[in-house]
């Protein structure tokens, strides 16, 4: 198992180079540039500012240099946060997007498997018809729509709870984003739930088991539970990495200072390293993300095991 | 760094499923989360996060209203958005106009060091210094040497700045320049402590920054909210009502508008969503604040030879067509004023020239404009094909959509080109455009922002191909005129000498939109849309200690 582990690290170092490689020219190849605004600025003034940055270089040299910045551990300057190291910047905001795309994924789990479970048990019949109904509208009405309703409801109208701001990490300013986060996937966990827990309670073994005699909740949770939540589990490494590195949208709504408004207005404003860093960041936890998932795997299915 | 952040960290699977269950009890049991208790924190929905807090590397409104609020320059905004005396009790100008002397009053900075003229002279070399690569640097190459610094031919001693002595600050400028002293009163101006900055980077962060103004930095969490707290240092510290000032980064401007609704801020300078205007106008009206800008908004016409649009009558004939009324009434409807000229009217000694025609029926402007384009060979038969970029943003594509619906009777077809915006201004920098929406905010409370765009190296110039000697020299004599009469002739010849060419089409002047809830006082909407923060105060905090 740990060598197994070292292997997959090892290999994604060549992955994370491509990666790197490609969002380095690919943001080079866009036009407009990080000083390109409104007011265009005098030749003089842009020359500077693309002195003060490097920019004058020709781009394998730009790229040499950041290769080799990024192997101290070095993203370099941001662009448009010029206070702020890409590194700070990431470092400051990523604990707030973890702490509410992690609480919306634990809520997710916690509403979405029970729901899949008990629409598949109950298969066919009004209960089934109505949570299924409720994960398709939460699939279809999109966070932008959700997340300033739930503001304006509760925020605005009723006066619940704060309609935005981050105060802190203050556990009510943390609720509407969590569930506006949440809903969606709740939604997703549900409906993939009910279809993989149908599909095993199909499968040979389950009659098996109920041949032997073994009461419906032993069957469901000695003998289906398990194998039914492998596909769940391999849609969830890729979605926490997406959910933890935080959502423009629940970001921007909500006024929550975590990093995911960083992967839009970095490239945006061109913000080379801002974007850069983003990309690189979000691409190693998805790499550790998928190696978790396995790891997870071998736990649940008995057949998986990597010890070779 | 905060115990936040901590406590998340040493936080186990367990605990956060114990959190989770706490969150969701929490929002069972809470009723109401009151955020209005009475302190005299003002709390401003600020906008964008800002880039920087160095006051000479900051771009934005949203920056520089920060900015100011901690660093005095020698001439402030005065509420009403003139200029006062700042760091600088009174000043003198010699007769030629090219010297002005400058007596600094008594003041320190935050940690109680002297500001001296020293502090005065260093910033402005910094301003100018090329590594600093600040966006506005050549506001100041007025100043004998500034220039040839800026593009970094020899270094900063021989910048025509000098301090007679702790409190006498001297400018020497290479000719006399009406507009300089509004330069003066930017945020990149401002006297910066030599003593802190010589000594090392990262100035900029609470408990490092030193400052002069009426507030302190006291905590930045970056895109969420940036703290300062009343200035004990502060020479007039006894007349600023406010304990502290929170902005918060609020982008999105219905979000904004929740937390205004819901109590959480004071002030929002996130502006109103426009399908909202409506709503605000009738529900908020006491909040609502809507005052004219100084800016522009126009369509570039780039006027190189080979397009249609290199043609006089052809671009008088878009200028003709063009129903400014229908944008800015039925379209838009916050106010903006149809703009007949390019210098907005709000600005100082505002010229009055204006497009010939201004005055025609819509009937004769469209006649005239069928006519001429007649005369440049295009019609039903031949039309006249052209193309319009604008970038992303639903109000200019609008605007867009109806200009080509206007032009279209005259057999003008208008292909559309939307682009985000760094693409957009990278193809308007590069002169790859027909038409190009265009928006010009200006800086300084004057027309020369707006008429050397079009001068000779200007960007609008370098854009559209525009020259023309008279014009050059009509914006340097005015620019070097300081008789305010005087000025304003030839100010207003230089903008007609535009505008009788058909230039540019002149679309809107610019309003700001602002809510300031009502028991914010000492504030005012402001042509430069400056508001300086240390004259506000908050209603129930006087009640209370009166």
């Amino acid at each position: 198992m740990l060598k197994y582990t070292l292997k997959r690290l090892l290999q994604a170092i060549p992955t994370m180079l491509v990666v790197i490689t490609i969002a380095f020219f690919l943001m080079r190849v866009a036009p407009g540039g990080p000083f390109d605004g409104e007011r265009s600025l005098p030749p003089q003034i842009e020359a500077n500012l693309m002195a003060a940055y490097h920019l004058d270089e020709p781009l394998w040299q730009q790229y040499a240099r950041y290769l080799g910045n990024l192997v101290q551990g070095d993203f370099g300057p941001s662009f448009k946060y010029k206070d702020f190291t890409v590194t700070e910047l990431i470092m400051q905001g990523f604990p707030v997007s973890l702490e509410i795309g992690g609480l919306a994924i634990l809520l997710a789990l916690l509403v979405g498997l029970p729901l899949g479970v008990i629409a598949a048990l109950r298969r066919n019949t009004g209960i089934d018809y109505t949570v299924m109904g409720l994960a398709l509208a939460g699939i279809a009405v999109p966070n932008f729509v959700i997340a300033p309703l739930l503001a304006l409801v509760f925020g605005v109208l009723l006066q619940w709870l704060p309609a935005g701001g981050w105060n802190d990490g203050a556990l009510p300013n943390m609720i509407l984003p969590i569930v506006a986060l949440a809903v969606p996937q709740i939604a997703y966990i549900a409906r993939m739930m009910r279809a993989s827990m149908i599909e095993v309670l199909g499968s040979h073994y389950i009659r098996t088991a109920r041949a032997k005699g073994l009461t419906e909740t032993e069957v469901v949770w000695r003998h289906a539970m398990r194998p039914a939540l492998l596909p769940v589990t391999s849609y969830l490494g890729p979605a926490i990495a997406g959910i933890i590195t935080g959502s423009v949208v629940i970001e921007q709504i909500f006024g929550i200072p975590g990093i995911g408004r960083y992967f839009v207005q970095g490239a945006l404003n061109r913000d080379y390293t801002l974007v850069m860093g983003t990309v690189v960041f979000y691409g190693a936890l998805i790499v550790l993300m998928n190696l978790i998932v396995d790891l997870i795997y071998s736990a649940l299915d008995p057949q998986i095991r990597y010890d070779d | 760094m905060s115990s936040k952040d901590m406590s998340f960290r040493d936080m186990s699977p367990w605990d956060m499923i114990r959190r989770l269950a706490l969150t969701a009890s929490l929002a069972l049991s809470t009723t109401v989360i009151s955020t209005t208790a009475a302190s005299a924190t003002l709390q401003v929905g600020n906008g964008a996060e800002p880039g920087t807090l160095d006051p000479q590397k900051v771009n934005g409104n949203w920056e520089t209203r920060i900015t100011r609020s901690l660093f005095d320059r020698l001439l402030n905004y005065a509420p009403d958005g003139s200029l006062e005396p700042g760091l600088a009790e009174r000043w003198e100008v010699s007769e030629d106009g090219k010297r002005y002397t400058f007596h600094l009053r008594e003041a320190l900075w935050s940690d109680g060091e002297p500001i001296t003229a020293d502090d005065a002279v260093f910033a402005l070399r910094r301003v100018l210094d090329p590594a600093t690569a600040n966006h506005n640097a050549n506001l100041y190459y007025p100043i004998v040497g500034a220039r040839e610094i800026n593009a970094g031919k020899v270094d900063g001693e021989s910048l025509g700045v000098t301090a007679l002595d702790d409190h006498t600050l001297e400018i020497r400028l290479v000719e006399p320049t009406a507009w300089f002293v509004q330069a003066l009163a930017m945020s990149e101006a401002a006297p910066l402590p030599e003593h802190l900055l010589s000594s090392g980077t990262d100035w900029t962060r609470p408990g490092v920054m030193v400052s002069s103004g009426p507030f302190v930095l006291t905590d930045w969490r970056p895109q969420d909210h940036i703290d300062v707290a009343r200035n004990p240092h502060y020479y007039a510290v006894d007349e600023v009502a406010l304990d502290g000032i929170t902005f918060h980064a609020i982008e999105d401007p219905a979000s904004a508008l929740n937390r205004f609704r819901a109590g959480d801020l004071d002030i929002s300078y996130s502006g109103v969503p426009s399908a909202r205007f409506d709503w605000v106008q009738q529900h908020l009206p006491e909040s609502l604040q809507v005052g004219p800008l100084l800016g522009s908004y126009f369509y570039m016409i780039n006027l190189r030879e080979g397009t249609p649009l290199a043609d006089t009558r052809v671009r008088e004939a878009l200028n003709l067509a063009l129903r400014r009324e229908v944008i800015t009434d039925q379209l838009l409807g916050i106010g903006q004023t149809p703009s007949w000229w390019y210098v907005p009217r709000a600005v100082s000694g505002a010229p009055d020239s204006r497009l010939a025609f201004a005055d025609w029926p819509m009937e004769q402007r469209l006649a005239r404009a069928e006519q001429l384009l007649d005369e440049a060979g295009y019609g039903p038969e031949h039309p006249l094909q052209l193309s319009l970029a604008y970038n992303t943003l639903d109000d200019h594509r609008k605007i867009a959509v109806a200009i080509a619906a206007m032009w279209k009777p005259l057999g003008i077809e208008l292909e559309l080109i939307n682009r985000e915006a760094a693409v957009h201004y990278a193809t308007v920098r590069q002169a790859d455009f027909e038409l190009a929406r265009y928006g010009l905010i200006a800086t300084v409370d004057d027309a020369y922002d707006f008429l050397n765009a079009y001068a000779s190296g200007g960007s609008a110039a370098r854009s559209t191909g525009f020259h023309d000697e008279e014009y050059d020299d009509l914006v340097r004599r005015s620019s070097a005129e300081l008789d305010p009469q005087r000025r304003r002739q030839l100010v207003g010849s230089a903008e007609q000498r535009l505008l009788d060419a058909n230039v540019l089409l002149p679309i809107y002047d610019y309003v700001s939109v602002h809510l300031v809830a009502p028991h914010v006082r000492g504030w005012q909407s402001t042509p430069l849309d400056v508001h300086p923060l240390r004259y506000v105060s908050l209603k129930t905090q006087n009640d209370t200690s009166q």
